[in-house]
């Protein structure tokens, strides 16, 4: 009983940690990608990313399997399940965008640089605070809401940050096709603070149901 | 032994069929109703525990049901038991949470009146009390562990996949402890009337120890217990718990250990004499009912979070069944005792 519950903590840690991880590559990617395009360096960061998110679905479907054939946390399973499942769409979301970069390479003007990576480590801050959250609801769920909080503020901070971007790229001199498609990636990016916003809200709830 | 005195401990065993599929399933109901231990698992564990609490532990609470009826025909104590089982399977078809325990003291005094033996008031006012105190120190013993409990998890930052699983040893040993209790406390609802006019004679196994006729009594009522918990628990522990108040695992554990503890002190002949020998008050040894132990810790529980969750309503009903249960079981067990008297002529007292 003990060692499959241990493999599976395992497993949940391990699915936190690339989260965390392709937060962290996903930075570089956007930073290497107004630097330097898309060079080699660039596609080798998204080919660790796609690697990452490979390995997410296939921990996902072990923990699925193992909590059903093993009956586990029986009053806890279906949120445990739901919520593996939007953190991984989660990742599916940092992939895309990476994606995005790599297939349409928009065109940043260098004036938007600082802002898009500012909005960037906002978003990725955003995911950390929530991998924080969900570590803490797997094993302190008193601390669940102080970090969802932190989450909620970095979502807050990422509208912001998203408004002004969105503004200053209208407000340019730019083509509209141009404006909209910066727009598009400006919008897609935030929007990883929305879904991390919505998890974090879930696991308030799910710790509540969980207190003893 | 004659088939006329085994086909009258059948009526025992009917009660030990009964007590095994209701009571038993308060022990281990919300644990296999949440699917934190197999059914098969707990029906194996509680068999086992059930057997050895009514052999090694069952004299103590037998003793009182003695005092309170000398039943001394096998025709009269087959009219209890009878009795009894019906009026249990009446109030479960109900769906109230009832227990073989006040249905064995209301067919007693059905017979005390019907043979106009007197009914030694003391020990049923004793009796009477316990099923009162009985949910109050459950409930009172459940709030207390759930405040332990809720503390130790709490700054103890355990994963909650760790959390489960210690929660399901935690479940399948305070169930082993609840089983070994009921038998304990709870046989002599089954094998009680019976005591005086055991069939069996002691057995020498070695010069030191003898299986005595009354706990080879006590082993058939125990092997009845399991067949009851084998056959027709199941149906019962999947809806014990959620009628009253939703528990979650640990919430359950914490009140089958709490029923557990109560019918261990109101079996317990050795805590009882450690008691009476510091010159301290001693709980009386008297068979209570595991349902009203279940039903207080529940409620204590539900108090402990605000009293909202928990269903009033149902709590009330399952009052008033309290009270009508042993009020019915006298009425049927005075009919059969009639019926045997008077239509077969059998002597339901000597």
């Amino acid at each position: 009983m003990f060692s499959d519950t241990k493999k599976l903590e395992k497993d949940i840690d391990e699915f936190v940690n690339i989260l965390s991880e392709v937060g962290l590559a996903f930075k570089s990617i956007v930073k290497r990608y107004l630097s330097h395009s898309t060079d080699e360096n660039f596609e080798s960061l998204i080919e660790k990313v796609t690697e990452m998110e490979s390995r997410a679905d296939i921990i996902t479907k072990e923990i699925e399997h193992a909590l059903y054939e093993e009956t586990l946390i029986p009053d806890a399973r279906s949120d445990v399940l739901r919520l593996l499942e939007h953190l991984d769409e989660l990742i599916g979301m940092y992939q895309g965008n990476c994606y995005h970069f790599s297939i349409q390479k928009p065109n940043f003007p260098k004036e938007f640089h600082d802002d898009l990576i500012s909005l960037t480590d906002t978003v990725v801050d955003c995911v950390e605070a929530l991998c924080l959250t969900v570590r803490s609801f797997f094993r302190d769920t008193r601390s669940v809401r102080d970090n969802a909080h932190k989450v909620t503020y970095r979502e807050k901070e990422s509208d912001i940050k998203f408004s002004s971007i969105a503004r200053r790229i209208f407000n340019s001199d730019l083509n509209l096709d141009q404006k909209m498609h910066l727009r598009y990636f400006v919008e897609k990016i935030d929007r990883i603070c929305d879904q991390a916003e919505d998890i974090a809200d879930e696991l308030i709830i799910y710790s509540i149901k969980r207190s003893v | 032994m004659e088939l006329t005195i085994f086909l009258f401990l059948l009526g025992g065993l009917f009660l030990g069929w009964s007590l095994g599929a209701n009571d038993a399933a308060n022990v281990f109901g919300t644990a296999v109703g949440t699917r934190m231990v197999s059914f098969k698992t707990a029906a194996i564990v509680c068999s086992i525990f059930v057997i050895l609490g009514s052999v090694i532990s069952g004299a103590g609470t037998t003793e009182t049901i003695g005092k309170l009826g000398a039943i001394n025909a096998l025709p009269g104590a087959f009219a209890c038991c009878v009795a009894a089982g019906i009026s249990v399977y009446l109030m479960t078809k109900f769906g109230l949470p009832v227990s073989t325990t006040q249905a064995i003291v209301g067919s007693i005094v059905g017979w005390n009146l019907f043979t106009g033996s007197e009914t030694n008031l003391k020990v049923l006012t004793t009796i009477l009390a316990t099923w009162i105190l009985c949910p109050i120190l459950a409930g009172l013993i459940a709030i207390g562990i759930f405040l332990v409990v809720k503390n130790i998890i709490s700054n103890s930052k355990i994963h909650i996949l760790r959390l489960d699983a210690y929660t399901r040893i935690a479940l399948l040993l305070a169930g082993a402890f609840g089983a070994y209790s009921l038998g304990a406390n709870n046989i002599a609802n089954v094998m009680g009337v019976f005591v005086n006019i055991s069939p069996f004679t002691d057995i020498n196994i070695t010069s030191f120890f003898v299986f005595s006729s009354v706990q080879q009594l006590f082993l058939l009522g125990g092997l009845a217990i399991a067949f009851g918990v084998f056959t027709y628990s199941k149906k019962v522990m999947f809806t014990v718990g959620a009628d009253l108040l939703k528990l979650s695992p640990l919430s359950a554990f914490v009140v089958v250990l709490s029923h557990s503890i109560v019918l261990f002190l109101f079996a317990s002949q050795g805590i009882s004499s450690f008691l009476n020998s510091l010159n301290l008050p001693s709980l009386p040894l008297v068979p209570v009912s595991s349902s009203q132990a279940i039903v207080g810790g529940v409620i204590g529980i539900g108090l402990l979070k605000g009293g909202k969750e928990v269903k009033w309503s149902v709590a009330g009903k399952i009052s008033i069944g309290w009270v009508v249960l042993p009020i019915i079981t006298m009425i049927i067990a005075m009919l059969i005792l009639y019926l045997l008297k008077y239509m077969f002529n059998l002597s339901v007292v000597l």
